[in-house]
């Protein structure tokens, strides 16, 4: 990530220096300002896995111009995974070597797994155009769920509606992620644990996501969004760059999920429902497609505001009314189909596009910007 | 025989419905390559204020034959969906008709998002159980069962296809709906209003489209604020399975669905020995989706046109 306030290389090593500070104080900190922290830093943990999510999204939406609203089934796939893996579900037939595999193996396998599904979706869809394709991964996310609502018959599965249950924690070695874990002084509630966990996952699809953004492959995806025939034409092999945007946002997905099972101790096909493809997306839109950091922005924004919006709503509805009217869930997706459409109205690059993006969508505007410095460079300091 | 008789019923009867929502997608298709995604939850407005005007009506002990009150439903019905449509182009479609494809895709999501959290504010998110108005005799019809309401069904969906066909085919709105679909900008030099005819395009789809609503509630005697999302999308595949932007197409697409639905939920328990059940009926569509557009994106009757990107 760049800042285009932050002029010297130096000044920026300074801002990421504090930055990363923060980030690793961050729970000791709410720690000390709330009585509820545990659940706030739940939240953020959460708010940690969607941004994944999020920039998994990115690179098949924003990199590739391929809408994908089946995204969820990938996330759902890595769960799943890691709960057959690690749970009692399927202990009576599973051999004994195969049960609870070290973390980091399994984290692996989950990336493989959703990886497999993307290929799979990917394939038959290469051809289709936008909307349909769009149509396509929204029944396939569909058919994914279907089946892991309906596994439980004649051989049980996934449980069924009910979902899996006891998926056993993170272990490391001789570490578990079950109970409170003191090191150097400090005590390490589980909540704590899985925050820098995730957080470092995070950083290292961020990293790998900026690193493929100006590499030859993420310019490649650039290309087949803007024009594919033109693309096609300037040597690009379409097809399998294509491919590789599926399989590459789907096994990100697959790693999420991974850890969503470990932290959350159970999944269930409830979590893995359309409403929650179109949140993720809703996170790219709004955040600004194409973009990292905007993408970022968008899905804390997405994950954090709803559940600060649920502490605020209803007392404050209990006080203006003296009933509550609005149910907070409700109100939550009335404002993100909101936002989706006022922002492709008014601002169709995002809160934070990335600046090819902003020329792409406005051409008069930076017609002249580009004549001066070149749309390359340009992307490549500001970002 | 009787069993398979009875589920080509089924299928004809959920079939047709399926046609008349997949009409409202490939009229816009047509007209503006654009999938109306919101057009399912028009479909979920039309059956929700039927049921609730038909509600107001038996609470206030209004007595008249049933099918007096359903069409006094459907009077109320049809202009809230009409509206909800004209206001959907007018709102989320219209400003973006020159930017990149994925821009009204996403605003269509997010349409469709706030029409069914609106729904679910007003109505609850609960099932919502179709008033008992209508008369339930079921007549004997070669071994296999048909009431009523299915024969009524198959009518109305039948006279709604010719009046639509008799309309784009035969009235100068249909001839102008003709020309724009085949090229917006020579339609207006020749001095066709584009935007009306666009919006006419919507509010007839949307019309149609609430009436199919009241018969998928009357007909699975159940109506709910996320209904319109997996009508809407077994109606687009009918849609594409017949051609999408081709009418008849979609008639076609949508019997032929309905029945490949109604039959596969029937056998598949057999077929596969017990392994798959009905519980993945719906599955169907999605499959029926996945492999048209990989094998044949052009659907039944469709021409194979020029990929637009």
């Amino acid at each position: 990530m760049h800042f285009a306030f932050l002029k010297t290389p130096r000044q920026r090593q300074i801002a990421l220096f504090i930055f990363a500070a923060v980030l690793l104080v961050l729970p000791w900190g709410l720690g000390a300002t709330f009585s509820s922290a545990n659940s706030w830093i739940r939240v953020i943990d959460f708010a940690l896995l969607y941004i994944m999510l999020a920039l998994g999204l990115n690179i098949v939406v924003g990199f590739a111009g391929l809408l994908d609203l089946g995204y969820i089934a990938f996330y759902a796939v890595g769960a799943y995974m890691y709960a057959i893996f690690n749970s009692p579900q399927l202990q009576a037939v599973m051999p004994t070597w195969l049960q609870h595999p070290p973390f980091l193996i399994m984290i692996v396998i989950c990336g493989l797994a959703a990886c497999v599904f993307g290929i799979l979706l990917g394939t038959p869809t290469l051809k289709l155009r936008g909307d349909y394709l769009a149509i396509v991964t929204l029944g396939f996310g569909e058919i994914i769920r279907i089946f892991m609502n309906n596994l439980d018959r004649p051989i049980n599965i996934t449980n069924g509606p009910q979902g899996i249950d006891n998926v056993a924690p993170v272990h490391f070695f001789n570490y578990t992620f079950a109970k409170p874990i003191d090191f150097l002084g400090l005590r390490f509630e589980p909540v704590y644990l899985y925050y820098y966990l995730i957080l470092a996952f995070c950083c290292l699809i961020i990293f790998v996501t900026s690193r493929l953004q100006y590499s030859r492959i993420g310019r490649a995806w650039v290309a087949i969004r803007e024009d594919e025939i033109a693309a096609n034409a300037m040597g690009i092999n379409t097809r399998n760059v294509k491919l590789l945007a599926f399989a590459m946002g789907a096994s990100f997905g697959g790693v999420s999920g991974a850890l969503f099972a470990s932290f959350q101790g159970f999944v269930s096909p409830e979590s893995f429902v359309l409403m929650e493809s179109i949140m993720v997306l809703c996170m790219v839109v709004l955040g600004g497609m194409g973009n990292i950091a905007g993408v970022i922005l968008g899905a804390i924004l997405v994950s954090v505001v709803p559940e600060i919006l649920r502490d605020v709503i209803n007392p404050l509805q209990q006080g203006l009314f003296g009933r509550k009217i609005i149910d907070p869930e409700n109100l939550r997706m009335l404002l993100f189909g909101l936002a989706m459409i006022i922002i492709m109205l008014v601002r169709p690059e995002g809160l934070w596009p990335s600046r090819r993006r902003r020329a792409e969508l406005h051409p008069s505007a930076t017609i002249s910007e580009q004549e001066n410095a070149g749309l390359q460079d340009a992307e490549r300091t500001h970002g | 025989m009787d069993i398979f008789l009875q589920q080509i019923i089924n299928g004809l009867v959920i079939g047709s419905i399926y046609a008349l929502i997949a009409l409202g997608y490939t009229m816009v298709y047509g007209i503006m390559q654009l999938i109306n995604f919101a057009h399912g939850e028009i479909v979920m407005f039309g059956a929700m204020v039927t049921i609730t005007c038909i509600n107001v009506l038996v609470g206030n002990h209004i007595s008249l034959p049933g099918p007096l009150m359903l069409v006094a439903g459907l009077v109320m019905a049809i202009p809230v969906s009409m509206l909800l449509g004209f206001a959907i182009e007018r709102i989320a479609y219209r400003p973006l008709r020159r930017a990149p494809r994925l821009a009204p895709l996403i605003t269509a999501i997010g349409v469709s998002i706030v029409l069914q959290q609106v729904a679910s504010l007003i109505w609850g998110r609960s099932y919502r159980p179709f008033p008992n108005i209508l008369p339930q005799t079921v007549h004997n019809f070669f071994g296999a069962a048909i009431t009523d309401l299915q024969v009524a069904i198959i009518i109305l969906a039948i006279v709604l296809m010719g009046a639509l066909f008799f309309m784009i085919e035969r009235t100068r709105l249909g001839r102008a709906m003709r020309a724009t679909a085949q090229n917006p900008e020579v339609a207006g030099l020749m001095g066709v209003n584009i935007n009306s005819i666009i919006s006419m395009t919507f509010v007839t789809g949307s019309a149609l489209g609430a009436v199919a609503g009241v018969m998928v509630a009357a007909n699975y005697d159940q109506a709910h604020p996320y209904m319109g999302f997996l009508i809407g999308l077994k109606a687009f595949t009918a849609a594409v399975l017949g051609g999408i932007g081709n009418l008849q197409g979609a008639v076609l697409g949508g019997i032929t669905l309905g029945i490949i639905e109604s039959l596969g939920s029937g056998y598949l328990g057999d077929l596969t020995g017990g392994f798959l059940g009905s519980n993945y009926k719906d599955i169907f569509a999605f499959l029926v989706l996945i492999l048209v557009l990989v094998f044949r994106p052009s659907g039944l009757l469709g021409e194979r046109v020029a990929e637009r990107a």
